[in-house]
Order: structure tokens, then C-alpha cells, then sequence
């Protein structure tokens, strides 16, 4: 900045930052260095382990014990907060800076109220006790809490995820800070509530002259939310540029990758399968000469090998690559989608009037209520609602982990499931399986992969000794594991190698409906794709029908033939991917659809949904909806409840207005 | 870098790290000096432990009698080192017993859960919610003072606790998706027990343990103490200082001062291998 | 009712018992039948909580007088001493495990916490011994005796006490200053308190509004069960003090084969235990809001 009294809010300059582990330094930040300017927000995107919420904290200055600066340096408003007193910087903490991160429900004492907490605020900028009452209810009306004196009252726990969000960015935007650092603010919330959280950043922005860093896994986040964008690749910075730019025409092959390999609108299994980035990510602290993405890159050669390219500016740009020009090359080299298996339109899956509860009968929670469902073979049915619609606990129902109410009926090609698994026919718990969300937690941490496939080979399909091992080795293969994983634990493996165990497992029994509970929720981008071409191959060359639930609807899209909406136990709409994305749909398909953060920016015609989910212990009358919807017909939804209607053939919603009022997606 | 990670710890490793902790050295150093005492002590002391000598009663320490001698003229020394014997018998199988018990209770437990647990949540709270040694004094006034009661008295009052800690660690594993994994290819319910979950269970059952040995040891003492534990002519450390404190105004020490000493350090030796176990296995 | 049944386990009749085995048959009859333990043994359970209930705790066997006026005395004296071994251990274990956390894994911490739990696993009647050993013989500096003359006032009393408080003092530190200093851990490392630090608050104000609270909370079950331990410890430290409390009322009534002191003393522990327990649940819950207020709206 060439104006003397102008700082910039934020200024790394060539930051290093190092852990020590065991007597040894880890450098997990090397040589970084950006500057974010008043009033800017910043995105700092990269996959887990780049090093972005060592980012973050170092900007507080606010390392864990064991981290170090041990490189160059950060500025704050033209302050180097490395050589803040302690006092000074509390004042830095109390006026310049202030930060927001994931997991509000933590983020809050819980056992102080929520006006006590934020009042501690205004009284570190010395604002007279007699004030802060007027104070609190004042910032509290600015992040749109609709009943601040109420809500001043309670403790955290009695607020939803996004009313906590929303304290929390309160006392962070209080003392009118120079920088808001805002580490992965709506991970975890729901994609309704995550957009609500959006909106108000947005909107706080264009009232505050507050500059932001805001850090994120999520490039379509960042996307709708910041002016440039930096990606960092395992603590280094490797590009940086507007956010209109980096997303149109990527300069760094590791950009160009994450991007390719994001399951977007157009993509779905029919047309192409998806991009991923070879190899793994380096562990911090190791020693490589030369690019550090070289040797996952296609464009790689001696000089990337040898030599460590530099972070070089081009009209207000930065790519740290040594051919920022022939990123364009190493388009992908889209490879054929599997042909689609044969889908005879059969159902094998028939789900009818299934319900669910638990608890006593005077606090009768109602999970699922009257849930129809018709899977057919070789399609894949994704499932998507908001976390407490149901979703998972219908797939427990279906699996005979949780047993159904009374009255539910389930048949699997033709034949009544019964209950539980102890009570179904061997072909029948072999014939339904599911892959579940954590790898993690589903795979027992004591035993090797070996033993996790032979035993479900031997107990499911009943084979014994060579034959046994032969089917676990060819398992294996069509999981792309080879024979040295079979002998590791799982701790052993990274996480996407975990997860294709997990498949391999699920497949172990060949099973004819798999269930696939947010299968790659827990996993970074390019190692999602990997899975999701995986599951897709699978498909296409098992011919089994699959039942995906996620929260991502890029995900849903690309695998889905058919999906249903759910919400708070019901199911509000079913029918063809297509159909239901581009619509007419259902107002709260509309909602869920309009909240999802898409790369090509922020969508105008936002649905926006108010309130939050009711309990399932007491559930609204009529439409279940009618609490939350835009549209409501008053006198009718909350009384009446919408029977199913047709819209086509294989396209139904329960709603009461009229068809033709139903919106439309604008984008396809 | 390879896909296999390189920072596979094996229990070689923590086996490596628990030797190199110093609570748990110096811990380990104690308790083995005093196995070796209950093991070879009869044959290794000075003079007969239990040989009356009633010319010679009451001698102070000295270049004959280390540690003096007793009301009976018994050497103190040798009756300190073959001490260590009984408590060192009856202690570590009473918490094995409680340990097996109390892994099994707390594995059906956790793993059932519904009714089964609230049953035995019950039973289990009713047995911690009185001491045990007033546990102790109520079962050994009723079966009658012998060894084996106090054995299975400390069995049973250990394993509750023990069955609390396997529980919540088994609530834990439960609620992860291999156990339903494991349903999901129709395991027997002993696979999912003892093959699935009790290898993920197991270190926080190694710690409870180490510490109940450690209680187990102080619960006998006590007792013996008091003269419901261990019996007469047992050189028992319990026993002894149960037989001479009453001498302690008359400036008799020697007679209660080693054997409560070589209490303490049996404790205080178990507690600190316990410390180290449970900082290794937490790291 | 395990206690009623413990007392009821026993090999062969309380009248033999009582009468020693040379006694005549007619008279152990006579003896049952007078105190009743000749009925069906259903009938004298309900008599027997009935009896409970009402204050009845029915006739010493061993000193043929009714049991009620032994066993207050006994709780009396007991809750003198627990008194005692209370008020020096609470705030001590807290303060201790509070400053462990504040310099965990430095030195402080691992000698708090190696002692404290060493301390924790010595039976009381070892620490007892040394302590009398050193502070009665040697240094006579306190009694090493707990009774005091009858007509004692409150400070004489409290010197006698100090002694035998200590081996109780020393168990329950331990076990306090752990608990502490885990909750305080928790606290420390909780995503509130480092909300409290980026506000900007100074270190003590982050200590005092934000994480003690949060850490110690916890701590009051803990402090609750402990009572146990504490009536555990009791037993031994009476009878090596030669102090007249519910510790060794149940002892003597043990050694004697006193059926009714033995049922009423223990029954006296276990109401005391259950009302411990209930009291520390209602302060928990009278501090903790999220029990306080419930779920969300």
C-alpha cells in the first residue's frame, strides 16, 4: 500500500509456523504471505492438514503450546503482533481483531447467559455498566435476533445451531474489530441454516467496514463469500487471485484439480466420471526438493522435480507454479462413464407406511412417520433433508438395526422384511448392506482389513479356507486396495483408503440395495470423487441399487436417478433427479435447493426458510412444513395435511398449492 | 510417501515408552522387590519368622535384630520380608476375580443397555453405595472369618466398580458403526462381546485394574488390621501392627513402624505403575 | 434390605450365639422367642423397617438396651470428626487440583498428582500409625488419643480431633484434587475459553468467570461419594484413636455379634449415603442451567 497512514488489516509476510512434536519441529506454514486490505474479505481455501486454521489462529496470535511463529511475520494493521506485550495484545484481541469458528454450541460458556457474555464485551471497551443492557440488545438486533431481550436471558444450550452462530458473531463484530477471522463458521450447521449465516455476513459486511479471512474447506463458500481467493496446498500458498478468476481459469494445476474434481450441477455419473488428484497429500515436516505438488501433478517434470517454484505475481495474480500458462493442458482427459446398469423398473425396495419413535409414550418422539418408498433395481435413490429428518434412522429401519412401529411394512423384492436382522432370512441381510458415514467409527480399530472381509465373507456367503481368501483378494482388487492393505489396521490407512475397506465390506456379501449413509461427508474433495467414480463403477458393473443419503446435493446429483425430499419424518416429495432439481418442486425442496452455495456465485432468488426444526416429540399440525414455509396457505396447511400429488408420472409432492405456483430452479 | 502410514505404534512401542516413564520404573522397582520377598523371603531372612523367643522380647534395632524384635521376641526383619506373602496372594486373585467379574457384568451392560442395565445399574449402585470394608465386616460376621470370604468379599465389592468403568467404555464403542457392522453379518452376540469389543476396551480395564490391585491390597491390610483379614500366625504386615500398636505409648516403634512402612510402599509402588500404564495409554 | 439379609446369612441362631455353646437348650428357646428370632424371617424384616421408621431400632443384643440412644452418641461423635477432615480436605483438594491444571505437565503438576494419588491408596491406618508416631511419641504434640474428658470444650475437642482427621484428609485429597483438576483441564481447553481469551480478557478474569465455574462443577459429585470413603475410613480411625463413633459402634456390635447395633449402624451409613448423594445432585442441578432450564424452546 502506498499510502502511508493506510495499513492493510492483515499482512503475512513470508510466515512460517512450526509444532513440535516429540522434540521435532513440524513446519506446517512455510513461507506464506498475503495481505488483506481494509474492508476486503479473503478466502483461504485447501483440504484438511494445509495449514488453514494454523492460518487463522496465528492471526490471533493464539498458537497451541506447542506451535511457534518461526518465520517472518504477521502484521495487524500495520502492528507486528509478534512483539505485543501482553497487555497491547489484549487490546488487539479487545479492538482490532476478533474471530468466529466452527461449533458455536462450544464456542459458549454454558453456564453463563447469553447477555452476561456478550456484555464482557463492551466492558473490556469500557463502556459504563449502566449501558450495556442497551449495548447487548443492540448488537444483538444487528446479527437479526428477532427477540434480543429474550434471548439475552437464556444459556446457550436453549438456542438452535444458527441462533448461536449468531451470538457468537455478535460479540465478535462488537468492538467494530479491523479484521474478522471466520474459521469454517458454518461447517456442521445445516445448509438452510448455513445459508441464513451467510446472508447475515453479507449483509454485516455492507454495514461494518470489518475486513475478513475467511477460512474454508468449501470452495463454494469461499465462492459466495470473499472478493480474492488464496489456496493453500500443505502450508504453502500456491495461488492466489479474485474469486472470479481463480474459479473461471485456475493457474495452479492443484486449483485446476480441486475444481475438476468437485461433483458440480451438469456432472453426473451418466455423462462422466469424475477428475480426481492422484497420490497424497505430504505429511507436515517432510523434506521434498523441488514443487511440492510436483509429485501428484500432471504437468510435472525435471525442472518441478528439482527446483521450488516461486510465488510470481502477474497482473495482480500469484500462481506458485513454474507453468501457470498450461494449466488448461492437463484438461481432463474425461473419462467414459460406465455404462449404466440395466435398470429393469422393477421395484427390489418397497417401503410402505413405515414409522419409527422412540421414548415413552408421553414424550413419543415420531422420527419417521408413513414413509413410502419404492426402490428399483440398479437406480440409485439419494435421499436428502436437513440432520432430524429421518434419514438415517430410516436406513437403520431398512438395514433391521432399529425395528420399526407396528403396522410398517418393508419388502424386499416381493418378500416382508421382518424387524430386525436376527429375524430375516440370511439372503435378505445379505442382500442389504450399508456403507456408513465415519470410517473411523465403522471399522474396528482392533481388527486388520483382512480379518473384517474374510469374516463377512465367511459368515454372509459362507465360504471357507482357499476359496474364502480368494473372494477377499478379489474384493480387495475391486476396491482398488492391494494385497499389503490387507494385513494393515485401520489406523494405518488414510482416510479414503478406510473408506474403500468400508465399500469393500458392504460388497463383501454382494448385496443387492446398499445403503450409502453420507459415505464421503468425512473426506476431502479429491479424495471424495475417487469414491464417489468408485461407488459409481461398482454400480454400473454389480448392477446393485443404491440408497444415498447426503447432506451435499452436488453429491446427490451426480449419483442419483430418482430422490426424495424428507423432512421431519416424512417423505415431501419423491421423483427423477432431473425433475426434482429443476423443478416444479416442493417449497421446501425449493428452500433446500436455493441454501446450497454453488461456485457461480451467490443466487439472488434465495428461498429463505424462518425458524427452527420442531421437535419430533411435538409436531406441527397439517403440513409438518407449514411452521417454516414461505408459502403457507393460512387456515389450510396449518390444519389440513397435502395429500400426494402427481406432478408426472414418478413425480409426487405433498403439498396444497396448486401446481402450477410451484417455483422452478432458474439455473439447471 | 508411501499409503501405508509410517507412524504405525505398535504396543512393542508403548511397551518401549512405559520403561522409560519414572513413576512407572521406580513403581515397578518396588512391587518386584516385594514379589520377590513373598516369593524367596522364608528361605533368604535371618531367623524363623514365627520362632518365639521370650528372653529376647521387645529388643530395640540392632546389628542382630535389623528391626528389633517383637512382644514375643520374633525378629522383625524376617517377619517384615515374609509379610509380604499373604497379602500378596489373596490380593492380586481377589482382583483378578473382580476384574473377569466385573469385565463381564460391565460388557453386558454396556452392550444390552434397556432393562438389563438399569437392573444391574441398580444392583451395582447398591453394592458401591456402602464402604467396603463395612461391606467386609457385615459378610465376615455373617460367613465367618477366613481368608477365602475376604477373597471373594473384595471380588464382589471390586467388580462393580470395575463393571462402571467397562460399562461407559463399552457405551462409547456401541454407539460406533462396526458394531453394527457386525449385526449386520449376523455375528453371535459372544463374537461382538469379547472378539469386537473387548480388544477396544481393554486399556481402560488394564488401568482399573492395576488400580484395584492397589486397593485390593489396602482393603486386606485394613482388615487384617482390624481382625476380620488375614489370621494369626501370620507375620501379616496388617496383622502385626494390629498386635503391637497398643505398645505405641510406650515408645515400642520398631514393633509397627516397618511393617506400616513396607504397607506404604507396596501401595504407593503399585499406584505409581498404575500412573504410568494409564499416561502411556493416554498419550 | 442386603444388610437385613446379611444379618440373617448366619450360621445357626442368635440365641445360641448370644448364650455360648454349653448354654441349655430351654433357655436359647426362651431367648429366641423373647427376641423374636424364632418368626418366619419376612415377618422380622417388616418389623424390623417398620421399626425403622419410626425410630424403633430395636434392643442392642449385647448391651440389652435399645440401640437409638448408642447409635446418635456414635453419629455425633463421627460427624465431628468428618466435620474436621471435611473443612481441611474440600478446599485443599480443590486448591490443589486447580493448581495442577494451571501448570500441567510441569513439575507442580506431576508432584500434586503422584502425592496426591499416593496419598489416596496408604490404608488410614498406616498413615495413622506414622502420624502417631511422630507427632504423639516423638514430638507430643497432639494426644494419640481421640476421647477427650467429658467436660472438654469445643477447642479441646477440635485438638483431639486434628490427629485423627489427618489419614482421612490424606485419602480424600487425592481423589478432590484429581477430579478438579480434570474438570479444570476440560475447562481449559474448552472452545468457550478460548472465546473468553480472543475477547481479549486478561488471564485471571478468563480463570474466574469462564472456567472455574465450568471445572468444578463436577467436582460436588465426586465430593458427595466420597462421603463413603470417608465412613470407610472411619472404622479404622476410631479404633486406633479409641474414639467412640458410628465406626467403631459397628466394629464392637461386629466382634460381639450385635445383629441389631450392626443392622442399625450400617442402615444409618446407607441413609446417610443416599441423602449425601441426593443433596449433592439438587446443588448440581440448582448450579448447572442446562439442567436448571431444561432443553431449548
Amino acid at each position: 500500500m502506498t499510502d502511508a497512514p493506510a495499513f492493510d488489516a492483515l499482512t503475512f509476510e513470508n510466515l512460517g509456523v512450526a509444532y513440535r512434536v516429540k522434540g521435532q519441529l513440524r513446519q506446517v506454514l512455510d513461507g506464506v504471505s498475503l495481505t488483506v486490505a481494509k474492508g476486503e474479505a479473503y478466502g483461504l481455501v485447501g483440504e484438511s492438514g494445509c495449514g488453514k486454521s494454523t492460518a487463522a489462529f496465528a492471526a490471533l496470535r493464539y498458537l497451541p503450546r506447542n506451535g511457534l511463529v518461526n518465520k517472518g511475520r504477521i502484521l495487524i494493521d500495520g502492528q507486528d503482533i509478534g512483539q505485543l506485550s501482553g497487555p497491547d495484545l489484549r487490546k488487539l484481541r479487545q479492538f482490532s481483531v476478533s474471530m468466529v469458528y466452527q461449533d458455536p454450541g462450544r464456542a459458549l460458556n454454558p453456564s453463563l447467559p447469553i447477555g452476561a457474555q456478550v456484555a464482557e464485551v463492551f466492558e473490556l471497551a469500557g463502556v459504563p455498566r449502566a449501558e450495556w443492557p442497551a449495548r447487548v440488545h443492540d448488537i444483538l438486533a444487528k446479527v437479526q435476533i428477532s427477540d434480543p431481550g429474550l434471548v439475552m436471558q437464556r444459556y446457550p444450550h436453549q438456542l438452535s445451531g444458527g441462533m448461536q452462530q449468531r451470538v457468537a458473531i455478535a460479540m465478535a463484530i462488537a468492538s467494530n474489530p479491523t479484521l474478522l477471522v471466520l474459521d469454517e463458521p458454518t461447517t456442521g450447521l445445516d445448509a438452510t441454516v448455513e445459508a441464513e449465516v451467510l446472508d447475515l455476513i453479507q449483509h454485516l459486511r455492507r454495514e461494518l467496514s470489518t475486513a475478513i479471512l475467511f477460512i474454508s474447506h468449501n470452495l463454494a463458500v469461499i465462492a459466495r463469500m470473499c472478493d480474492r481467493v488464496g489456496v493453500l496446498y500443505a502450508g504453502r500458498l500456491v495461488e492466489e487471485a479474485r474469486t472470479d478468476q481463480i474459479f473461471a481459469s485456475p493457474r495452479h494445476p492443484y486449483t485446476a484439480g480441486l475444481l475438476r474434481c468437485l461433483p458440480q450441477a451438469g456432472r453426473s455419473k451418466d455423462k462422466a466420471m469424475l477428475a480426481t488428484i492422484p497420490g497424497f497429500l505430504p505429511s507436515p515436516g517432510s523434506k521434498i526438493t523441488g514443487c511440492i505438488f510436483a509429485p501428484r501433478c500432471g504437468l510435472a517434470d525435471e525442472t518441478c522435480r528439482s527446483q521450488d517454484p516461486a510465488f510470481t505475481r502477474v497482473d495482480g495474480r500469484a500462481s506458485k507454479c513454474h507453468y501457470p500458462d498450461r494449466i488448461a493442458e492437463i484438461e481432463a482427459k474425461a473419462e467414459a462413464p460406465f455404462m449404466a446398469a440395466q435398470q429393469s423398473g422393477a421395484a427390489i425396495l418397497e417401503v410402505e407406511g413405515l414409522a419409527k419413535s422412540f421414548g415413552k409414550p408421553s414424550q413419543r418422539q415420531r422420527v419417521l412417520r408413513d414413509v413410502d418408498l419404492s426402490l428399483r433395481a440398479g437406480e440409485t435413490l439419494g435421499l436428502v433433508g436437513e440432520s432430524g429428518s429421518g434419514k438415517t434412522t430410516l436406513a437403520r429401519c431398512i438395514l433391521g438395526l432399529l425395528t420399526p412401529d407396528e403396522g410398517s411394512q418393508l419388502r424386499f423384492d416381493g418378500q416382508s422384511l421382518a424387524g430386525t436382522t436376527a429375524k430375516r432370512s440370511r439372503d435378505q441381510v445379505k442382500s442389504i448392506q450399508i456403507v456408513f458415514q465415519n470410517p473411523d467409527s465403522a471399522l474396528n480399530r482392533a481388527h486388520s482389513v483382512y480379518r473384517m472381509l474374510s469374516r463377512t465373507v465367511g459368515l454372509l456367503v459362507g465360504l471357507r479356507g482357499a476359496a474364502r481368501d480368494a473372494r477377499v483378494k478379489s474384493l480387495a482388487t475391486s476396491v482398488r486396495l492391494t494385497e499389503r492393505h490387507l494385513s494393515a489396521v485401520p489406523r494405518q490407512l488414510s482416510g479414503g483408503l478406510k473408506q474403500r475397506v468400508a465399500i469393500a465390506r458392504a460388497f463383501a456379501s454382494e448385496p443387492k440395495v446398499l445403503i450409502c449413509d453420507e459415505p464421503t461427508s468425512a473426506l476431502d474433495v479429491s479424495v471424495q470423487a475417487a469414491i464417489l467414480n468408485l461407488l459409481a463403477e461398482l454400480q454400473a458393473t454389480k448392477g446393485v441399487s443404491y440408497i444415498l443419503i447426503s447432506h451435499d446435493l452436488g453429491v446427490v446429483r451426480y449419483l442419483s436417478d430418482r430422490i426424495a425430499v424428507m423432512y421431519l419424518g416424512q417423505v415431501l416429495e419423491t421423483g427423477p433427479a432431473e425433475a426434482v432439481f429443476s423443478g416444479p418442486h416442493h417449497p421446501y425442496t425449493a428452500a433446500l435447493l436455493s441454501s446450497a452455495p454453488s461456485l457461480s456465485g451467490p443466487s439472488e432468488d434465495r428461498v429463505r426458510l424462518t425458524g427452527t426444526l420442531p421437535s419430533t416429540a411435538n409436531l406441527p399440525a397439517g403440513c409438518v412444513f407449514h411452521t417454516r414455509c414461505p408459502r403457507k396457505i393460512e387456515g389450510l396447511c396449518d390444519r389440513v395435511a397435502p395429500s400426494q400429488i402427481d406432478l408426472a408420472p414418478d413425480h409426487a409432492l405433498a403439498c396444497h398449492l396448486p401446481p402450477e405456483q410451484l417455483s422452478r430452479s432458474v439455473q439447471v | 510417501m508411501t499409503d501405508i502410514s509410517a507412524r504405525d505404534h505398535t504396543w512393542r512401542d508403548d511397551l518401549r515408552r512405559l520403561f522409560r516413564s519414572v513413576t512407572f520404573d521406580i513403581g515397578a522397582v518396588i512391587v518386584l522387590f516385594w514379589v520377590g520377598c513373598a516369593i524367596f523371603g522364608p528361605s533368604l531372612v535371618p531367623h524363623d519368622p514365627f520362632a518365639d523367643d521370650l528372653l529376647n522380647s521387645l529388643l530395640p534395632p540392632s546389628s542382630d535384630h535389623w528391626f528389633g524384635t517383637d512382644q514375643l521376641g520374633r525378629d522383625v526383619f524376617s517377619r517384615v520380608i515374609v509379610g509380604a506373602r499373604d497379602i500378596l496372594t489373596v490380593a492380586p486373585i481377589a482382583t483378578l476375580l473382580s476384574t473377569l467379574l466385573g469385565t463381564a457384568l460391565g460388557l453386558t451392560m454396556g452392550y444390552f443397555g434397556g432393562f438389563i442395565d438399569e437392573a444391574l445399574s441398580r444392583l451395582v449402585d447398591a453394592v458401591l453405595a456402602l464402604p467396603t470394608v463395612i461391606v467386609a465386616l457385615l459378610a465376615l460376621t455373617a460367613l465367618g472369618t477366613s481368608t477365602l470370604t475376604v477373597l471373594f468379599v473384595i471380588a464382589f465389592s471390586f467388580a462393580p466398580i470395575i463393571a462402571r468403568t467397562v460399562r461407559s467404555a463399552v457405551l462409547t464403542e456401541v454407539g460406533l458403526d462396526y458394531v453394527a457392522a457386525a449385526e449386520l453379518r449376523r455375528e453371535n452376540t459372544f463374537y461382538i462381546l469379547f472378539v469386537e469389543i473387548l480388544p477396544n476396551v481393554l486399556p481402560p480395564i488394564l488401568v482399573e485394574t492395576t488400580v484395584r490391585l492397589g486397593y485390593a491390597i489396602f482393603t486386606v491390610a485394613t482388615l487384617s488390621f482390624i481382625g476380620f483379614g488375614i489370621q494369626p500366625p501370620s507375620p501379616d504386615w496388617g496383622l502385626s501392627i494390629s498386635a503391637n500398636y497398643g505398645m505405641i505409648g510406650g515408645g515400642f516403634w520398631w514393633t509397627v513402624l516397618f511393617d506400616s512402612l513396607a504397607i506404604a510402599s507396596l501401595v504407593v509402588g503399585i499406584n505409581l505403575v498404575a500412573d504410568g500404564i494409564e499416561s502411556t495409554l493416554n498419550d | 434390605m442386603l444388610i437385613f439379609a446379611g444379618g440373617h446369612l448366619l450360621p445357626g441362631n442368635v440365641g445360641r450365639a448370644m448364650l455360648g455353646p454349653f448354654a441349655d437348650p430351654t433357655a436359647v428357646e426362651v431367648l429366641n422367642h423373647k427376641m423374636g428370632t424364632d418368626r418366619p424371617v419376612l415377618v422380622q424384616y417388616a418389623d424390623w423397617i417398620a421399626g425403622f421408621l419410626t425410630g424403633d431400632l430395636g434392643e442392642s443384643y449385647a448391651y440389652r438396651a435399645p440401640v437409638a440412644p448408642f447409635l446418635l452418641t456414635a453419629l455425633a461423635n463421627s460427624a465431628k470428626l468428618a466435620a474436621v477432615a471435611f473443612v481441611l480436605v474440600v478446599p485443599l483438594g480443590i486448591f490443589g487440583g486447580v493448581v495442577a491444571a494451571l501448570y500441567r505437565g510441569r513439575a507442580a503438576d506431576r508432584i500434586l498428582s503422584v502425592a496426591g494419588l499416593s496419598a489416596t491408596v496408604v490404608p488410614e491406618f498406616v498413615s495413622g500409625i506414622v502420624l502417631i508416631l511422630i507427632f504423639g511419641v516423638w514430638l507430643r504434640w497432639f494426644p494419640i488419643s481421640a476421647t477427650w474428658k467429658e467436660d472438654a470444650g469445643p477447642f479441646t475437642q477440635l485438638y483431639h480431633l486434628i490427629l485423627p482427621s489427618i489419614p482421612l484428609v490424606l485419602i480424600l485429597f487425592g481423589y478432590i484434587a484429581r477430579m478438579a483438576r480434570a474438570g479444570m483441564i476440560e475447562a481449559l481447553d474448552a472452545d468457550y475459553t478460548r472465546t473468553a481469551v480472543l475477547k481479549g480478557l486478561s488471564y485471571p478474569q478468563v480463570i474466574w468467570r469462564h472456567v472455574l465455574r465450568n471445572a468444578l462443577l463436577p467436582t460436588i459429585s465426586v465430593i458427595a461419594t466420597q462421603t463413603v470413603y470417608l465412613i470407610g475410613g472411619l472404622v479404622v480411625i476410631e479404633i486406633l484413636f479409641h474414639y467412640q463413633g458410628i465406626g467403631s459402634l459397628i466394629y464392637t456390635a461386629a466382634k460381639k455379634k450385635d445383629f441389631p447395633m450392626l443392622q442399625a449402624g450400617v442402615m444409618a451409613i446407607g441413609a446417610l449415603f443416599a441423602l449425601t448423594t441426593l443433596l449433592a445432585d439438587l446443588l448440581y442441578a440448582r448450579l448447572n442451567p442446562r439442567i436448571r432450564y431444561g432443553g431449548r424452546e
